[in-house]
């Protein structure tokens, strides 16, 4: 499974998020390779199955087969485990 | 590569900022004074928040401002102010923020452990808050993990 992580410059929060969705994805024993990029390497997103990211980007990411999981906090692994569980599960 | 250092330099308590670019700005000025970047990495980071957004608004509270790596970075650094008032970014959930960290960092693909480092001093819910109210440099090293 790949999961995409989507911040405006590919560093710090996206970083953050791939960080923290591998932290989770062990403890829910998923399977899947968290790539951290920026919004010009969209390309990089087309074969994911989820892209993580925060509200400002939902519309540059635009139409995409991948389900599309909005962050509010980065730093809240319940939050990322619940929308994680929901996506996948 | 271990969440660059934090000097003395790196860290203003209680700043005065009228609102998010200045306070990113302050944050940007001290990652100039710890030697991790040019004044003109400031206008980045603000230029991003412009461009995209407040998204740097990552948790309630907390801005991790940030550019791309590039010649306005000089190393890798970290800068953490907190402010007197906190200030909006406009973010629709964790405003206001009174935190404000400033991330430097020279090639994208070292700055995964740093990253990681981040999260585990601020996946405890406790820590910005903590350092909102921390009172001295040391106490903010000492919330950051002692990294200086």
């Amino acid at each position: 499974m790949k999961i995409v992580a989507i911040c405006g410059a590919g560093i710090g929060s996206s970083g953050i998020l791939k960080v923290n969705a591998e932290r989770v994805l062990k403890k829910l024993d998923i399977d899947a390779e968290v790539t951290a990029v920026h919004l010009d390497s969209l390309e990089m997103a087309r074969d994911a199955q989820v892209i993580l990211t925060s509200a400002e980007f939902v519309e540059r990411i635009g139409k995409t087969f991948a389900d599309v999981i909005v962050i509010e906090n980065f730093f809240d692994t319940n939050e990322l485990t619940t929308k994680l569980e929901a996506s996948l599960g | 590569m271990p969440l660059p250092g934090l000097p003395d330099e790196a860290i203003e308590i209680a700043a005065t900022a009228g609102d998010w670019r200045a306070a990113v700005r302050l944050a940007g000025d001290r990652l100039v004074l710890a030697g991790a970047a040019t004044p003109a990495y400031a206008d980045e980071m603000i230029r991003m928040i412009e461009e995209h957004g407040p998204y740097v608004v990552i948790a309630p509270g907390l801005a991790l401002a940030h550019a791309r790596p590039g010649p306005e970075v000089l190393g890798d650094g970290l800068a953490i102010v907190t402010l007197a008032e906190p200030v909006n970014f406009g973010h629709p959930h964790n405003d206001p923020v009174s935190v404000v960290l400033a991330l430097a960092i020279k090639t994208a693909d070292a700055h995964l452990a740093a990253v990681a480092e981040l999260a585990n001093v601020f996946n405890d819910s406790n820590a910005i808050q903590a350092l909102a109210a921390a009172e001295t440099v040391a106490d903010v090293q000492a919330i950051m993990g002692g990294t200086s």
